[in-house]
């Protein structure tokens, strides 16, 4: 029996779309999802890039925090500031633990005065709804939606196929969210949010569908002819190059927003006020700098570098180690980011990887690897 | 006369007389996906059988080349690294890794011809 088709694994409503697609099934975060389909990671990715490609991510959580003042109750556990988010909004950002390590990422959307969306790490939902629930005071409830299908569809085209079947929604700005009517070929009409957001570095959209209607609508966009399904294979390819953190690799309990350069989510009201877990660390952190930092790492040769390898300076002495690499097929060679001793964190600092016991040369390179092409309005 | 002999690691040998020339199969290449990047072994590398002969990663995964048999690496195919999808689109042909002498034949006996390796693949899946 292949190991996908354990019956311990959670399967998402795209199960036996993907398996009739040829998608190959792997274990994730305790979900059966497609790594690749027959074209392969490489041409997955490539063809995100040039058009456009459709994503499963229904192992991802999405979840609800309702009541009154969810804002107030959200900003105690994370750096954002939630409260100045305007309705139909969203927002990135991490949870902390009291040492300001990050439990999780996650995208908060503001509903209204009363409701925030949010959508947390496939291995991270039970604790992370748990944590949070453990924090809130009574007056506010966190939901789950574990019935719902999550897609992506990201790419270039994404906004010349969406409006086919969700009119308008090609004017929606980058990083806002509303609820629309999807039009299937049928005639029905599928209620969904849309997020215009991704995790690829280009322009697109995250999909909330009620699990029922996920493979209809998963199966009409695959029909357009710029779409084509993509797994998690080029999915991760796709953010590495965008240097964006995968969680549990680049970021973890032991990592803090500030060592891991993403000085922007932590609000300029948070900077004065504090009151988030870690506020003394961070703040800290932010005025004196940290002792590592996030950095994108471009081997020099053709030799990708993985998680784990070590990163020396040019005098063969520890400054940390890569904690996402591979082969960026966009930029035809070797990319990876790290953590390096802050001392060694300028661009074009020159470093050694030590891959299969030899030293190869790298340096320190600006993220991302792939300039982002996010939707900047008309 | 030359024949062909598999290992469990899913490399392919042609031997032809007291030489080998080895790659790995199309069962390997379609397991590992897009090939990025290939390292060969230089000529004159003395090699035990089972030891680390070359380095073959696709977009997702590094993995190793075992070698075979014991030898010495006579030829690496300096093709590959600059053209390293060639071991997706011709394993068995231009996509070899490297060629090595044979030290000791009874090694050679002892795996797998062309049925049972076949044989050996169909149980995978």
């Amino acid at each position: 029996m292949d190991h996908a088709t354990d019956l311990s694994l959670k399967s998402t409503p795209l199960d036996a779309l993907h398996r009739s697609l040829g998608g190959k099934m792997v274990p994730f975060a305790g979900y059966a999802m497609p790594v690749n389909y027959p074209i392969g990671v490489l041409k997955e990715h490539l063809h995100t890039r040039a058009k456009a490609g459709l994503f499963d991510v229904s192992h991802m959580g999405q979840g609800e925090l309702t009541g009154s003042d969810p804002a107030a109750a959200l900003e105690a556990l994370i750096p954002g500031d939630v409260k100045a988010l305007a309705p139909g909004r969203i927002r990135y950002s991490t949870l902390l633990n009291a040492e300001g390590g990050i439990i999780d990422d996650l995208m908060i959307t503001k509903v209204d005065d009363g409701r925030l969306f949010l959508i947390v790490n496939a291995a991270c939902k039970d604790g992370d709804y748990a944590h949070i629930a453990a924090a809130l005071d009574g007056k506010v409830k966190v939901g789950r939606f574990e019935d719902r299908a999550l897609l992506a569809l990201q790419g270039p085209d994404a906004a010349k196929v969406l409006p086919r079947f969700v009119p308008g929604c090609e004017a929606m700005a980058f990083m806002s969210s509303k609820v629309d009517r999807f039009k299937l070929p049928s005639g029905k009409g599928v209620d969904v949010r849309l997020f215009r957001s991704g995790y690829t570095g280009e322009d697109g959209w995250e999909i909330s569908i009620p699990g029922e209607d996920g493979e209809a609508v998963a199966k009409v966009l695959l029909d357009q002819p710029e779409v084509e399904p993509i797994g998690l294979g080029a999915r991760d390819s796709l953010r590495l190059e965008a240097g964006l953190c995968l969680y549990g690799s680049d970021i973890d309990a032991t990592t803090t927003p500030v060592e891991a350069n993403l000085n922007w989510i932590i609000g300029k009201r948070r900077r004065a006020e504090g009151g988030f877990p870690g506020a003394e660390k961070i703040l800290a952190q932010l005025k004196d700098g940290p002792d590592k930092l996030r950095v994108g790492i471009k081997p020099l040769g053709r030799a990708p570098a993985r998680a784990h390898t070590e990163i020396q300076d040019t005098n063969n002495q520890p400054l940390g180690e890569i904690t996402s690499g591979g082969f960026g097929p966009s930029v035809n060679g070797p990319v990876a980011m790290g953590y390096v001793a802050a001392t060694h964190a300028g661009t074009k600092t020159q470093v050694n990887l030590i891959v299969r016991g030899q030293s190869m040369p790298a340096e320190v390179a600006d993220l991302p690897f792939t300039p982002h092409r996010y939707f900047k309005g008309k | 006369m030359s024949e062909l002999r598999f290992t469990k690691d899913h490399e392919w040998l042609l031997i032809d007389g007291d030489t080998a020339t080895v790659g790995i199969t199309d069962y390997a290449q379609g397991q590992l996906g897009d090939i990025v990047f290939v390292e060969v072994p230089e000529k004159g590398k003395q090699l035990k059988a089972g030891a680390d002969a070359a380095v073959v990663e696709s977009v997702k995964a590094a993995s190793e080349v075992y070698a075979p048999i014991a030898g010495e690496v006579t030829e690496g195919n300096t093709a590959l690294p600059d053209a390293p999808e060639t071991v997706n689109s011709d394993p068995q042909g231009a996509g070899w890794f490297f060629k090595m002498t044979i030290a000791d034949q009874n090694e050679v006996k002892a795996l797998m011809d062309q049925n049972a390796y076949d044989k050996f693949v169909a149980e995978l899946s």
